[in-house]
């Protein structure tokens, strides 16, 4: 479905004006990568400010921590999700893996803080090992693979809870609650963590060999195999690393909410390719960044928080619009990719 | 599909790797069907057939319109809130009478999958982003259009939803049509064929003279009516209109037929009858594991082991 811009089309002005279309034209492309790379900052900045304006709660201290609360979650999610598309796969099993992680994380607290934690991100991992394996080694489509690791970690969660009739509660006096719930210098640890975790992952990106691995897969597999590349390691990495995080994200809620909920995570998966996509990342992979995606992320919860705002709309509108949103947004990075060179 | 006669004979061993890829799907629903007339009780009974089939006909109404879909190398995501959107609007109509109503609801099909296909082929945004953002505004719209459960009381659609014509069901009647009506588009119409070359290589296609951007649109449009249907149908079933409910997963379940039925996800390759196939399957593993008590929860692990060992043996041969 790729298409790239022919020559003929991108060159509208008479053969009289070569020069100065082409000055236009090197103009208009930069242009196009800027809107493309920062179109979602944009949006995310004018929105802003038009709901500080507008809503008198809106642009309060206690507003923007309850934001950046509810875009911790999928912040940690999406970051993974990065990764993997980049990689010019898709990971569709985030969503049911962050549920499961929630669920043991909230079953290990019962034990003690370390299974909490370990349990989880032990199990996840390997949901992610698992996946990556067979999608380097079986040759199958990452989209069919975490289809299944979908449907495998959403049945794996509610045989640990029973079918989801048992949920388990993280015990009061448990250290395991003060991991996302505590603060430190005033900043919720949930914030530090996210802020930690991306620039960890823009340290990846940018200043280690993996990153350039990544997008050189994202590119073109074949040439990055032939130029000695190692793409089935780095790709399990991927893979592993976004299980990982996906089931971070789960231990976080569990802490937060002090339980593990069974019905968390469906649609999240969904959710996280939107934020990847609207913070400017390809999803045939190769080209992005990943702090796109955080703005991506807050994108859509600074969406939520506005029509939250609004008394006669509904959660069902932040559906309607965030899908717009995304639509629109594809749509136009679609013409602006089409202006480049 | 275009072999030699000596290619041909030199595929003699009938039963070789080619052939389970080619019937995996098939051999696997004869077996469990065997395995079940033991292990099940009253297996083969008229009201456990008309069950597994009523539960299974709008799973097949769908992954017909996802299996073109796919044969273009394309997916859609939207479905489910298509069979929502259609729900949604069923109360809302029901005054003017059954027909009516039901076409209002295909016609909403066909402005999402208008809208779809618009996007996927005029404007060249990838399918699986452009259905995902409809899959997340049309279950919101569909909440906004209906809201909450709504019973519908009409006569017709009771009709519809639980009468049967010499005993089988008029749900799995529609369904039967359609997939009939599916396998004569893609092998007998012109578009059929045509869809199917974009699915191999859109590229050379167009540079044939395929005209790709109408071909895909009306695919998405076919996939976008399908999923109205599948919405009226259960709603038909329900007797009930559950915006928030209705299509939950069906692209899922869609998805995973049509894998499993042996076409491959990058397209190029429409198999109707695996698809019904595979539709069937996954519905029948699930009932296995419920009539012999296994816990809802093992069926989706085992259906997760199942889609990615038919994906697998699939594999065998195709190169890549």
């Amino acid at each position: 479905m790729t298409r790239t811009a022919t020559p003929s089309g991108a060159t509208p002005s008479g053969a009289g004006r070569v020069g100065a279309g082409r000055v236009g034209r090197a103009n208009a492309a930069r242009l196009a990568v800027l809107v493309q790379r920062q179109g979602a900052l944009a949006v995310l900045l004018v929105l802003c400010l038009a709901a500080s304006l507008r809503f008198d709660n809106f642009a309060t201290l206690d507003n923007g921590r309850a934001v950046l609360v509810a875009a911790s979650f999928l912040a940690v999610i999406a970051l993974g999700q990065t990764f993997v598309i980049l990689t010019g796969g898709i990971d569709l099993s985030v969503g049911s893996v962050f549920a499961l992680g929630g669920i043991l994380a909230a079953y290990g607290s019962t034990h003690n803080v370390l299974v909490a934690i370990v349990l989880p991100l032990g199990v996840c991992g390997l949901i992610g090992l698992v996946q990556g394996l067979i999608i380097t080694r079986g040759g199958l489509e990452p989209f069919i693979v975490t289809l299944a690791g979908l449907l495998f970690a959403r049945g794996l969660s509610l045989l640990v809870s029973d079918g989801g009739s048992t949920t388990y509660r993280v015990p009061v006096d448990s250290g395991f609650r003060e991991l996302a719930q505590g603060s430190v210098l005033g900043v919720r640890n949930l914030i530090w963590m996210v802020l930690i975790l991306y620039a960890i992952g823009t340290l990846l990106l940018r200043r280690t060999s993996y990153g350039p691995t990544v997008l050189a897969i994202g590119g073109q597999q074949d040439a990055a195999e032939l130029m000695g590349l190692p793409v089935t390691r780095t790709k399990l990495v991927t893979y592993t690393a976004s299980g990982l995080l996906a089931g971070f994200a789960g231990v976080l809620i569990a802490s937060y909410i002090s339980s593990g909920v069974t019905v968390l995570g469906v649609g999240t998966e969904l959710e996280a390719i939107a934020a990847v996509v609207l913070g400017g990342t390809l999803l045939t992979g190769g080209a992005g960044t990943v702090l796109g995606t955080l703005v991506g992320v807050l994108l859509l919860r600074v969406i939520q928080n506005v029509l939250n705002q609004v008394p006669y709309l509904n959660s069902n509108w932040q559906a309607v619009v965030s899908g717009s949103i995304l639509l629109v947004v594809v749509v136009a990075q679609r013409y602006l990719s089409r202006a480049q060179p | 599909m275009a072999e030699t006669a000596e290619q041909a004979r030199t595929r003699r061993p009938r039963f070789d790797a080619d052939w389970l890829r080619r019937n995996g799907v098939y051999v696997a629903l004869a077996l469990l069907i065997a395995v079940d007339l033991v292990i099940v009780p009253n297996f083969a009974s008229v009201a456990t057939v008309r069950l597994n089939l009523l539960q299974v006909a709008p799973v097949v109404v769908v992954a017909m319109g996802m299996a073109l879909v796919i044969g273009t190398g394309g997916i859609d995501l939207s479905v489910g809130s298509v069979m929502a959107i259609a729900a949604a609007l069923i109360p809302l109509y029901i005054g003017y009478g059954t027909v009516p109503s039901i076409l209002v609801a295909l016609v909403a099909g066909v402005l999402t999958g208008l809208l779809a296909g618009t996007v996927v082929a005029r404007v060249g945004v990838q399918p699986i982003v452009a259905t995902l953002a409809l899959l997340v505004a049309g279950r919101g719209i569909a909440n906004l259009i209906g809201g909450r459960i709504r019973t519908v009381r009409d006569p017709g659609f009771r009709e519809l939803g639980s009468g049967s014509i010499v005993g089988v069901p008029y749900v799995v009647l529609v369904a039967a049509l359609v997939a009939l009506a599916v396998w004569l588009f893609v092998g007998r119409t012109t578009t059929g064929r045509q869809l199917v070359a974009i699915g191999g290589n859109a590229r050379a296609s167009a540079l044939a003279g395929i005209p790709v951007k109408r071909v895909l649109t009306t695919v998405y449009v076919v996939s976008g009516v399908l999923a109205a249907v599948a919405g009226v149908l259960v709603t038909a079933r329900l007797q009930a209109s559950d915006p928030t409910r209705v299509g939950q997963l069906y692209e899922l379940s869609a998805i995973t037929a049509v894998v499993v039925g042996g076409s491959a996800l990058s397209g190029g390759q429409v198999r109707v009858l695996g698809t019904v196939a595979g539709a069937v399957l996954i519905q029948l593993i699930t009932f296995t594991l419920v009539a012999r008590n296994v816990a809802d929860e093992w069926a989706q692990i085992v259906q997760a082991a199942i889609v990615i060992l038919a994906v697998y043996v699939q594999l065998g041969r195709r190169p890549t």
